[in-house]
């Protein structure tokens, strides 16, 4: 089993993401992570979905993917030539006599604190999955209260954009089809 | 400045630019806007007696016409009675679009009266839906649909509109281009596949074309026997693909899989080279999977993408229409034959004759002077002819009608093959008989299957669609009885129909105004076969009463390899005595 991280161009249309999960939990598929959200194209959405299976059945499913008729494009992520992000929002206890220390590991790992209560800190944290869980694991003595994570986001580097080549619409002569 | 007229008035305009001209359905609360403008309409609307009818119709027309076919139900209900062709439509590939009414769009999420979410019920089981709740939307979705349900790989769309929709004010244009970004069907092969796959079947000593339901939904019949006479290669087809291949052409091997001749599992298992053409390695066919075809190159050519590799590894992956991919072959491999570069499949083709002479299909006569099934169907085919269409429900006696029954031409073989639906049988028939009225045709069902919608009978014989039924009536869900009578020591639990004994299909037929004629006797088949396709004014119900321990063999028993294929009970093919005369022949 290994990670992967496709991203799936679909048109932003009502029903598309049941249809996307309906064929990922058909095949048995659990889906470690999903994004979904507007991309530089009005009509285009572009989701991230992190799944974790073999080669194979990933290429049945991918090609399952493909079918779908609003489903535009989709790549599978390289690991090494691209850049992935998730944020965490945390709410970790902060009584006086830790406050200092959770405040140094925020400053530590760059995140930012975004509330503040008598007993308790809320913080933003952006990252890797690495990055986060490292900072999870030394927030976890304080004792954290609760946690809301997002799905992760990636992107290829360099200046290529995925959709550059996929979005011209294809226009069909609509001519009838019976009789 | 437009005309306004209402969504219902848009959705039956939609209708008639789309070229439709026949639909199966029944009105109901949702959908009854809808009816009304149809009234007025150029299209003849079949009013049927179950939505299940209606979709099974729609897909006999389309089968046998290669057009949409096209059925209307309501919200509800209505529109999960239709679930079911819907499914099987998409297992098989069939060019259908399904309009449902909707509740009203102030009303959906609500559990109003007869609101299901069919949209959301369907998605897993069509190419494509929609939910329509802009009336101004609709040209444009039933345009999508008709092009998405009958281009690429054909199959089911559901287009479900809601009744507010419906009734709102629109206008109507139909569109002249659509929008699909993400539909992009691809139907010609890449050349350098072809050159590829050209190369293998030269170089193969032990080839077979393995021809599935895409040949016939591409209508590539006439490619493949140049093909196949091109090259010698032998020929198989699978229970979709029945017709797309003479039954009678010397290089045709039958059927493969679980029920398939002997000559045709051995063409496949022992061959070195499998040319797959708008086959997709289905279970029934391969067997258990990892003693298939173990010596075999796959060369694998179909217009879905994602069946190529999905089952069995494809050595040469073919992307495209399978009139195509065959017309470029033939193209390629006459060049090099006229070059001089031929295969040599002699040993092959002599291997798979001497088998084929000694396993041919047959069956035993009944001890007891009762009528056997296999004999009545095969009659059937004999009189009826190969200009008839057939259909069957699914079952022993659906085995035997793609067994006994010769087919010479594609389109004459309906039957539900992927996910084997009981009760296919009448509706598709009537379907068949709406599409192609000149012609006759014959559903061949069981005394199960017939049951679970002989209700169409009325609709056949109100609307003059006279189809011929014959019923081959062995009292039980007969395949069931026979896993039951192989496996399950036979114990017979809950399959005996006492379908002689209650209903009395004589009497039912006549109820259901067609006529009813009844057959007990070997000796009387052939006329009563004469008599009912003599009748073409009213539908015909035969009640043939046949034998019930008759078994469907050849026969791989479910989950074994195919080199487990049994002849008849406890009769395994010797294939190394005919090995041994293949290799003692004189060179």
């Amino acid at each position: 089993m290994t990670k992967h991280t496709l991203s799936v161009l679909v048109e932003d249309k009502p029903g598309v993401l049941a249809r996307i999960a309906g064929l990922f939990s058909r095949r048995g598929f659990n889906i470690d992570s999903l994004a979904v959200g507007p991309t530089e194209h009005a009509d285009v959405s572009r989701m991230t979905i992190v799944v974790n299976v073999e080669s194979s059945p990933l290429e049945q499913v991918t090609k399952q993917l493909n079918k779908l008729v609003e489903v535009i494009k989709i790549v599978e992520l390289d690991p090494t030539a691209s850049v992935d992000r998730e944020l965490v929002l945390v709410k970790v206890a902060a009584t006086a006599e830790t406050r200092g220390q959770v405040l140094d590991t925020v400053q530590l790992f760059r995140a930012k604190v975004i509330d503040v209560a008598p007993d308790a800190v809320t913080i933003q944290i952006t990252g890797n999955a690495g990055k986060i869980a490292d900072f999870l694991r030394v927030l976890e003595p304080f004792g954290i209260r609760e946690l809301v994570q997002s799905g992760m986001v990636a992107i290829g580097r360099g200046s290529r954009s995925i959709s550059e080549r996929n979005l011209r619409p294809v226009t069909v002569p609509a001519r009838p089809a019976v009789g | 400045m437009t005309e306004q007229i209402t969504g219902a008035q848009s959705l039956v305009a939609s209708l008639e630019a789309a070229g439709v001209t026949d639909v199966f359905g029944i009105p109901g609360g949702a959908i009854l806007p809808a009816y009304d403008p149809l009234m007025d309409s150029s299209i003849r609307h079949i009013l049927v007696r179950h939505e299940q009818g209606a979709g099974h119709a729609a897909q006999g027309y389309a089968a046998a016409t290669g057009r949409v076919g096209v059925c209307m139900a309501t919200s509800g209900p209505g529109a999960t009675n239709l679930v079911t062709p819907i499914a099987d439509a998409h297992m098989d590939s069939v060019p259908m679009v399904a309009v449902t009414g909707q509740v009203g769009a102030s009303m959906i999420g609500t559990d109003a009266f007869q609101e299901a979410d069919i949209r959301g019920i369907t998605m897993p089981i069509t190419k494509h839906n929609f939910l329509v709740t802009d009336p101004a939307e609709i040209p444009q979705r039933v345009a999508e649909a008709f092009h998405i349900a009958s281009t690429g790989r054909p199959g089911p769309v559901l287009v479900d509109v809601a009744k507010s929709a419906l009734e709102a004010l629109t206008t109507f244009r139909w569109p002249t281009e659509l929008h699909l970004p993400g539909y992009r069907p691809v139907t010609k092969p890449h050349a350098k596949q072809i050159r590829e796959a050209a190369r293998l079947i030269l170089e193969a000593r032990r080839p077979v074309l393995y021809v599935g339901g895409g040949t016939i939904r591409s209508g590539a019949s006439a490619e493949l026997r140049t093909l196949a006479e091109l090259t010698g290669m032998p020929v198989v087809t699978t229970l979709m693909a029945r017709g797309a291949f003479p039954d009678s052409h010397p290089q045709h091997l039958g059927m493969p899989g679980m029920h398939g001749s002997v000559s045709a599992v051995a063409g496949l298992q022992k061959s070195d080279l499998i040319i797959s053409l708008g086959a997709r390695f289905d279970d029934r066919v391969t067997g258990r999977l990892d003693s298939f075809a173990p010596n075999a190159k796959v060369i694998h050519a179909d217009i879905d993408p994602a069946e190529i590799g999905k089952n069995r590894h494809a050595d040469v992956p073919i992307v495209g229409d399978c009139r195509e991919v065959i017309a470029d072959l033939v193209a390629l491999l006459r060049a090099e034959a006229d070059a001089g570069h031929t295969g040599d499949y002699e040993a092959w083709v002599e291997f798979l004759a001497g088998i084929k002479r000694r396993y041919p299909l047959g069956y035993e006569t009944p001890a007891d002077g009762s009528l056997a099934p296999q004999h009545v169907i095969q009659r059937l085919g004999e009189i009826a002819g190969p200009d008839t269409i057939y259909t069957s429900g699914v079952g022993q006696h659906q085995m035997w009608a793609a067994q006994f029954i010769g087919y010479e031409k594609p389109m004459t073989w309906l039957n539900s093959g992927g996910l084997g639906t009981m009760g296919y049988s009448v509706p598709a028939a009537m379907g068949a008989k709406v599409g192609a009225p000149d012609t006759t045709v014959w559903a061949i069902d069981g005394d199960g299957c017939f049951q679970m919608t002989n209700q169409e009978l009325a609709t056949c014989a109100i609307n003059d669609i006279p189809i011929k039924v014959a019923v081959v009536n062995n009292e039980s869900l007969g395949m069931v009885r026979q896993w039951q009578t192989l496996f399950y020591n036979s114990r017979y639990s809950n399959t005996d129909l006492h379908s002689k004994r209650i209903p009395d299909f004589v009497k039912l037929a006549e109820a259901y105004g067609c006529v009813g004629l009844s057959c007990e006797s070997p000796a009387d088949v052939d006329s009563v076969i004469e008599k009912a396709m003599s009748i073409n004014d009213v539908p015909v119900v035969v009640d043939f009463r046949v034998n019930r321990d008759a078994m469907v063999w050849p026969m791989v028993a479910a989950g074994k390899s195919n080199d487990e294929i049994k002849y008849a009970r406890d009769l395994a093919p010797d294939f190394d005595r005919v090995e041994d005369d293949w290799e003692v022949r004189p060179a």
